[in-house]
């Protein structure tokens, strides 16, 4: 629901980016997003093609990298993946987990200037 | 300064022709007409089909402003030596009817302080009112739940010296809260038992971020047939990391266990 707010974020930090490595324009854009961070990525899409236009990424490519959820049994003392929902089962012996490894990332991993 | 501060990596030496047809997990917008059309070129003006792109990992994480408002207010509770509890549940769980019997038993040994929000009225405010205990009301309009920069200004309005504990009292609200951090230290949901066994699987997100759960109105769980064991393990299916407690406002069961763990919040130096 704050997709318009994560995406200004990013494009502020891109702008700062651009400005660091004296470029004008932007060609590549890669966020990550975990699959727990809660961010719908349609609505990001959305607010990256509202709040883009003007911006030094108007015209570059949006990807996102999804990250799944991983998750740690303390009982086993190993990771596994969450395919869905909140209920984090170690499938080796069942017990819940609460210890989240992976699945919260939201950040921009990587830029490209021409 | 006089560390200089470290740079961001810097672009990898060479070329990258992945501009245009990079691997992308996920499917992208693909570049505008006139961008486009200036790579196409510069590629067929290229004699080995390569063009130059400068390519950085950044790795920078998005914070929201609520976010930032957040650390911010966590970094002012640290240093005022207090511990801030988020409290959230749906509206009637009994949020007030604990934290008003909390302020007159354990608020005698510890200094208190609550903020409570609302979309209208000072009532609970009125009712959470004890003249060992500041207490700000914030009424937040139509807004659904309680955010960092409303908790600023609310916490700037009233005394803290001496406070060790200060209750946050949530918008009553299942859904929106759980996205909004408040810089408190510990966020306690609470499910009352005229509500479903069912409902941590039904609302996850609040439940998987909370440190501690209280299992409100357990002394009227039998008359409502509301199975205790069966909220429990629903709660711990989703959040295995809290800790619960169940309780009773009204008998006072399971409030020693409530004010011993707010003893250790406030123990800490």
């Amino acid at each position: 629901m704050h997709e318009v707010g994560i995406m200004q974020s990013a494009l502020d930090a891109i702008r700062d980016q651009a400005e660091k490595h004296h470029a004008t324009r932007v060609t590549r854009i890669v966020l990550r997003i975990g699959a727990l961070a809660g961010v719908d990525l349609e609505a990001l899409r959305f607010a990256y093609e509202a709040l883009s236009p003007g911006t030094v990424a108007q015209d570059a490519a949006l990807e996102i990298e999804a990250v799944p959820a991983r998750a740690h049994c303390v009982g086993c003392d190993r990771e596994f993946g969450v395919e869905r929902g909140f209920i984090f089962k170690c499938p080796t012996c069942g017990e819940y987990s609460g210890d989240i490894r992976t699945g919260r990332e939201l950040g921009i991993a990587r830029l490209e200037f021409p | 300064m006089s560390n200089p501060t470290p740079a961001l990596p810097e672009a990898e030496p060479g070329f990258r022709i992945n501009a245009l047809t990079g691997a992308a997990t996920h499917a992208s917008r693909t570049l505008s007409a006139p961008l486009s059309a200036e790579i196409a070129a510069a590629l067929s003006a290229s004699p080995k089909g390569e063009v130059a792109v400068r390519s950085f990992d950044v790795n920078i994480p998005l914070l929201e402003k609520n976010d930032i408002l957040a650390e911010r207010n966590r970094g002012y509770f640290l240093g005022r030596g207090l511990a801030a509890l988020n409290l959230v549940s749906s509206p009637g769980a009994g949020k007030t009817t604990l934290l008003e019997r909390t302020l007159d038993e354990f608020g005698r040994q510890t200094k208190c302080a609550v903020l409570v929000g609302d979309l209208e009225t000072d009532n609970d405010g009125q009712r959470l009112s004890r003249p060992h205990a500041p207490v700000a009301q914030i009424t937040t309009g139509t807004v659904c739940h309680l955010d960092a920069g409303m908790i600023a200004r609310a916490a700037q309005s009233i005394n803290l010296d001496g406070v060790r504990i200060l209750f946050i009292e949530n918008v009553g609200n299942l859904v929106c809260p759980a996205s909004f951090d408040l810089g408190e230290q510990v966020r306690v949901v609470l499910l009352s038992t005229t509500e479903g066994e069912d409902k941590p699987l039904k609302y996850p997100p609040i439940f998987k971020s909370a440190n501690l759960v209280l299992l409100t109105k357990v002394d009227v769980a039998d008359v409502l047939g509301f199975k205790r064991d069966v909220a429990v393990e629903n709660i711990r299916r989703i959040a295995p990391q809290a800790k619960i407690i169940q309780l009773s406002a009204r008998t006072g069961e399971g409030l020693p266990e409530w004010y011993a763990f707010l003893r250790g919040l406030g123990d800490r130096p």
